[in-house]
């Protein structure tokens, strides 16, 4: 099984190379005199958030393919991160403002936290135990699902009480350019803990690529590394939301483009070229919408729209099989 | 050695498996029999831990399957089921030391080498070992995880219609293969097969199974005889006598 890194050696290199060059032009490149000190620290936050971001949705949707033995699906795709938005608004709805402000943001963080990683854990094995095999189905669900939970945090947004609404509103919808910088320290810190957790057991979800049987054939834990990765892709999921709110269709854009570019089943390989792709895919987004569209587009429109095409080919080339 | 005790399974409220108890022979071809439905493949997944029963416990080696450790169960016995089409990228090498991960937990060893090229060796399938498996037509397929199974070198394989759409040439190697290994590495394998001509021929050993209730077991011999054939098939079948085994005739 080792014979498979050297040729992909290359790929690598060329990737890494690429991240730098953009992650520099984006750094430097028009920077005026006078703005070096606002716009450097600006850029640099933006960076740090790209590489979390790229570590959280690449990681989890290469890991949430391998379990649900599928290409088309990812975690946003299933409407995880509307979920989120979800239970945010439910727990800001129910605790109001006056309990808030005794919470500092990151209890109310890990508050909301845990109740998406049981709620989601709770959903995803209900559906994969009820209806394991059909994947049009899980599309189908994860996209009503989506809907549901999206109309549902609008319905409670328009009936919360509008001073609560704006509290809610800066610490909601974040995006790229409207990073959330109190919640940074603490999201990073969830995705490292998360990604170790899970890269201990690359070796196992190597064999679970061939399907639930033939991993218990070979000895695989397979009911407890499932369980185990639905979790850490919940706290992914989250902590990524949380610092640059959703992205439906990133996942599947980078997750599709490194499948193309390292054809292997080896999760040590195709989980970096994953988040390396998701790195220079990040920033050459926001390389365009700065600097070509002055910001009249935002990020996740642009890659929502690749990735959005990627995953309609996807589901066409499924249906010819 | 490895025994059942009153095995049952529920799927909602449907019986498809009542009360099987029985002692399984070892160092055997051992085929399990019956028309579509009997639990032939239910029986088979109980035993191997794929599924659990509904009530029973199954018995390998002195030891109920609930109280292995599953990496090392794996190391004793394995199952290959029918397999479905992945969208992976895996060449046939790589799907076959994969048969080795219970012994080495993805660390390639030289005595892992050894056990794949020899695994690939006795399959026949070395001149396919770079080659992509969704390139492979099924019969080749199916040949390369069972070169896994014969890699991961347990003392139990247990077979869920390994013939499955193959045509009679590949299905003659298959069970040849499962005698070679038989004889030459004392394994003891379970197979469901749907030939009866293919039991008479290569098993040693029957099982045979009708709604859900193990009704005949013995040796081969034993079991080939019109009347349990017709009871367990619902259909009038003729035995004759060619070259000194049995050949069931039920065309009609």
């Amino acid at each position: 099984m080792r014979s498979l890194k050297q040729p992909f050696f290359k790929t690598f290199f060329i990737l890494t190379a690429l991240a730098l060059c953009l992650g520099s032009a984006y750094l430097f490149a028009g920077l005026a005199e006078g703005s070096w000190n606002y716009n450097i620290a600006r850029r640099i936050n933006i960076l740090a958030a790209i590489a979390v971001t790229a570590v959280s949705v690449g990681l989890s949707s290469v890991v949430f393919q391998t379990i649900t033995s599928n290409h088309i699906l990812t975690p946003s795709i299933m409407g995880l991160d509307n979920l989120y938005v979800f239970i945010q608004t439910v727990v800001i709805y129910f605790l109001g403002t006056g309990e808030m402000e005794m919470m500092t943001r990151q209890n109310d963080f890990l508050l909301t936290l845990a109740i998406m990683t049981a709620a989601s854990t709770s959903i995803f094995i209900f559906m994969f135990k009820t209806n394991c095999a059909n994947v049009y189905f899980a599309v189908l669900a994860g996209l009503v699902f989506g809907i549901a939970f999206g109309g549902l945090s609008s319905f409670m947004q328009v009936i919360i009480d509008p001073s609560e609404f704006s509290i809610l509103e800066g610490r909601m919808f974040a995006s790229f350019n409207k990073i959330n910088l109190p919640l940074m320290g603490i999201s990073s810190l969830i995705v490292a803990l998360s990604s170790v957790w899970i890269a201990l057991d690359f070796k196992n979800l190597d064999v679970m690529t061939l399907g639930r049987a033939h991993s218990v054939a070979l000895g695989v834990n397979y009911e407890k590394i499932v369980l185990k990765t639905f979790v850490a892709v919940s706290l992914l999921t989250s902590a990524s939301t949380v610092l640059v709110g959703p992205v439906t269709f990133l996942g599947i854009l980078i997750v599709s483009i490194a499948r193309f570019i390292f054809p292997t089943y080896r999760h040590d390989i195709l989980v970096p070229g994953t988040i390396l792709v998701g790195i220079c895919a990040l920033i050459s987004g926001m390389l365009v919408t700065e600097r070509y569209l002055q910001f009249t587009v935002p990020l996740s429109v642009i890659i929502n729209f690749a990735g959005g095409i990627c995953f309609i080919y996807l589901v066409l080339k499924l249906k010819r099989i | 050695m490895i025994s059942t005790e009153n095995i049952s399974k529920k799927y909602r409220s449907e019986l498809v498996l009542k009360g099987v108890s029985t002692i399984l022979p070892t160092g055997k071809i051992i085929a399990f029999i019956g028309s579509n439905g009997a639990g032939k493949s239910t029986l088979l997944n109980i035993i191997s831990r794929l599924i659990p029963p509904s009530e029973g416990s199954v018995v390998i080696d002195g030891k109920k399957t609930s109280l292995w450790n599953t990496g090392d169960l794996a190391k004793t016995l394995t199952i290959l089921g029918q397999s479905p089409q992945s969208e992976t990228r895996i060449t046939v090498k790589d799907l076959v030391s994969f048969g080795r991960f219970p012994h080495s937990n993805g660390e390639t060893t030289p005595d892992d080498e050894r056990a794949v090229a020899e695994a690939l060796n006795i399959t026949g399938i070395e001149t396919l070992k770079d080659r992509y498996i969704d390139e492979l037509s099924g019969g080749q397929r199916q040949m390369a995880y069972i070169a896994m199974s014969v890699a991961q070198d347990t003392k139990y394989i247990l077979l869920d219609e390994p013939l499955n759409n193959l045509d009679m040439g590949r299905s003659v190697k298959i069970m040849k293969l499962m005698q070679k290994l038989v004889k030459e590495k004392s394994k003891t394998i379970f197979v469901v097969v749907h030939d009866i001509n293919f039991v008479s021929f290569y098993a040693d050993y029957v099982l045979a199974l009708k709604d859900g209730i193990l009704k005949y077991q013995g040796e081969t011999e034993s079991i080939m005889r019109p009347e349990i054939l017709s009871d367990i098939y619902d259909i009038d079948i003729t035995v004759e006598n060619y070259r000194g085994k049995k050949i069931c005739i039920y065309y009609k």
